[in-house]
């Protein structure tokens, strides 16, 4: 068993190794690939053409989805999350005597 | 947990008082950057509400208390949600519709960086509404864990 766990660690901690490896360098923006989300960068007019950048702004379009086209869910992600603390704050808080 | 009551051994306090501004200013970037790299205000904001559980638990929850009362946090995360809310409102008068993201564009916040390029000041609203939802959750997480540690140590006696 212990070999096992031992193999499988060994296999992710390479998977993890190599996709860090792969990753972009720190703050640059996607790569071509991505083109039909981020958007198309028109290198002579040094601007974006459509999409997620051009359209918020936002280098991070995981950012600019959960912030911007899909904002609601955060709102509703943050009121989930004040009714949870109201009924923390309701059930345990003592007054201060 | 031994003799001085519900702290820990004075290394656990040094270490955690030298880890605690360190986490706040890890969880304060990750917050800020969270329009350019991966992360944001769930994120960073869980992080600096670890910070001060770590100082729970080198310091006790009755000492934490003392320190940064509970109504303040309480407060911070209130903050955040309402800046959240005005901002949206904001885009509904300012432009289309609710959650609009009208800074877009503008000059001082709504860069829209080039290739390769990634300035702070991009993304219009949404480094506003990371810090708001940064603040909800380590105001929030923050008190709520202050507030059971409390309300444990209570039930022990």
């Amino acid at each position: 068993m212990k070999k096992v766990t031992a193999i499988a660690f060994i296999i992710f901690s390479l998977f993890l190794f190599f996709s860090a490896y792969e990753m972009r360098s720190f703050g640059n923006p996607p790569s071509e690939m991505d083109d039909r989300i981020i958007g198309k960068y028109n290198s002579t007019a040094n601007k974006w053409e459509y999409g997620a950048v051009n359209e918020t702004g936002a280098n991070n379009a995981v950012t600019s989805v959960v912030f911007d086209y899909r904002g609601y869910d955060t709102l509703g992600e943050a009121t989930v999350l004040f009714t949870a603390i109201a009924g923390v704050m309701m059930l345990f808080r003592r007054e201060k005597k | 947990m031994n003799e001085n009551g519900d702290r820990m051994s004075i290394i656990v306090q040094t270490i955690a008082s030298i880890l605690f501004p360190l986490a706040l200013i890890f969880s304060f970037y990750v917050i800020m950057h969270g329009h350019l790299t991966p992360g944001g205000g769930f994120q960073g904001g869980a992080i600096g509400a670890s910070a001060v559980a770590l100082l729970i638990v080198a310091f006790g929850a009755k000492y934490v208390e003392g320190k940064m009362e509970e109504e303040n946090l309480s407060i911070f995360e209130s903050l955040g949600g309402l800046v959240f809310v005005i901002v949206s409102i904001l885009g509904f008068f300012l432009a289309a519709t609710f959650l609009t993201n009208f800074l877009v564009g503008e000059p001082l916040f709504g860069i829209i960086p080039a290739w390769g390029e990634a300035p702070l000041n991009s993304g219009g609203v949404l480094p506003i509404l990371n810090l708001a939802v940064g603040m909800k959750v380590i105001g929030g997480l923050a008190s709520v864990v202050l507030i059971l540690a409390i309300a444990s140590k209570e039930g022990e006696k």
